[in-house]
């Protein structure tokens, strides 16, 4: 029996835990500025900002987030530059909330009946105007129920970033396996920590969807 | 000089030539009825005027503001046109009060105190006075479309379009829309109203315009068109729909 105590493990987990709450946090922020980037350009007039973010979206949801990171942390170092674990995971797990999140704001934007484009435009709105005043006020309500749930995949998202050594609660796991030679109880708590953080956003997420229609939010 | 100039006009949805060769003069304070089978092309032809479809070819102009194919700057003709559509289209997360006052605000700029003056001034005109603070699905049909009326109005536009105003709404709620549109007519607003109320059509409108098959097929006093049509295709529409 090794002498790390049961508290010990405990402890370093919640450090863990943390972090993975952190580096969530840090992801679906960023990501949910750079993804209403994406969605403007999604849904511009003009075919090339529509191009290119398609292209965006499709790299980024085409490929496995892990080589996103790996590109990102080893690319990094080929150009000479020193990019910490945090640092490439951070903007990893950003750019990846950003590509998805524009893309399910796209189709909530897109739900908006075409007579609410159609009612703006001749009142002589223009686009940004109906976007700001018509659009989007209507589409947020609509898009609250899947960005909530997509922010789950942030969180479980976040586990892949200990393999480019950010030690976050998985990573702090797979070190106190090693060391205690317990992995079941070990991962067992972990998946306790994951669950800890995302059974309540997805059960937020099936409320504010069952809750959503048909309600006035004023 | 005509209000509105339509000159020429032509426009296609692919291959099917849904306009062919459009001339039309609207003079101001006239009531125009733009009647037809589906598929005629009357509720394209309206919604080109204030470009919510684009043209191929032709012109049209309102007031001195002149609209080309493919023109993208629409700002200032749409401060001239306003529009009432079938499916009413209030904005559900306003107010009535907010869904009046947004173009105004937004658009002319005008400060929120005189926004609201003349926001409650046009609800006032179309019965709904009482109504500001209420939400559009706390309305009736009728309710609805009266205030997209005054969300129109308080823009202070020189015509108004209205594309089947009545047909969405049951027939109960039909009279309270129309009443508002006579008022209206009778205080000289421009109207250009594609519509299946004929009787309607008859006893307010200034001017019919039959359309068929992407033209203007018959035009003219409606007492005398209804009563005495020149074509076949007219007599065999009036006939149709009585």
């Amino acid at each position: 029996m090794s002498d790390i105590s049961y508290w010990d493990i405990v402890r370093n987990l919640f450090d863990g835990l943390l972090w993975t709450l952190g580096l969530s946090l840090t992801a679906f922020v960023l990501g949910g500025c750079a993804g209403l980037l994406v969605l403007f350009a999604r849904i511009a007039k003009h075919p090339l900002p529509r191009r290119l973010a398609l292209g965006y979206i499709e790299v980024f949801q085409g490929t496995p987030l892990l080589m996103q990171l790996f590109i990102i942390f080893f690319g990094s170092s080929l150009l000479g530059l020193e990019v910490s674990p945090w640092l490439a995971a951070a903007l990893g797990l950003t750019l990846f909330t950003s590509a998805y999140l524009g893309e399910i704001w796209r189709g909530c934007v897109e739900s908006v009946p075409k007579g609410q484009w159609e009612a703006s435009a001749s009142l002589a709105l223009t686009h940004f105007e109906q976007m700001r005043h018509v659009i989007l006020p209507q589409a947020l309500r609509i898009a609250i129920a899947p960005s909530v749930g997509f922010s789950v995949q942030v969180v479980k998202g976040t586990a892949v970033t200990s393999i480019i050594g950010f030690v976050e609660l998985t990573k702090t796991g797979s070190m106190l396996a090693n060391a205690t030679y317990q992995p079941f109880m070990v991962f067992g708590l972990v998946a306790l920590g994951y669950f800890a953080l995302c059974y309540p956003l997805s059960a937020y997420s099936r409320y504010l969807e069952r809750n959503i229609h048909g309600s006035r939010a004023h | 000089m005509a209000l509105v100039r339509i000159n020429g006009l032509h426009k296609h949805f692919g291959s099917n030539h849904v306009l062919k060769g459009i001339d039309l003069e609207i003079e101001e304070g006239q009531v125009i009825a733009l009647i037809g089978r589906s598929g005629s092309g009357k509720s394209t032809l309206l919604r080109t005027i204030n470009g919510l479809e684009t043209f191929e070819q032709g012109e049209i102009q309102v007031d001195g503001e002149h609209l080309h194919p493919h023109e993208t700057d629409l700002r200032a003709l749409r401060q001239k046109v306003g529009m009432i559509f079938q499916q009413f289209n209030l904005f559900p997360h306003l107010s009535v009060g907010q869904n009046v006052m947004l173009a105004t605000t937004v658009v002319k700029k005008i400060g929120n105190k005189e926004a609201e003056d003349i926001a409650r001034t046009m609800l006032l005109k179309v019965g709904l006075y009482e109504k500001f603070d209420a939400y559009p699905d706390q309305l009736s049909g009728g309710q609805q479309q009266r205030v997209a009326i005054a969300r129109a109005l308080a823009m202070q536009p020189r015509v108004l379009l209205c594309d089947e105003i009545t047909s969405a709404l049951d027939p109960e709620l039909v009279n309270e829309v129309l009443a508002v549109v006579k008022t209206l007519a009778a205080e000289g607003m421009t109207l250009i109203m594609v519509t299946h109320e004929m009787r309607f059509a008859r006893e307010v409108g200034d001017k019919l315009v039959f359309m068929h098959h992407g033209r203007i097929h018959e035009a003219g006093d409606p007492q005398t068109l209804f009563s005495n049509p020149q074509t076949p295709e007219l007599a065999g529409f009036i006939g149709s729909i009585n």
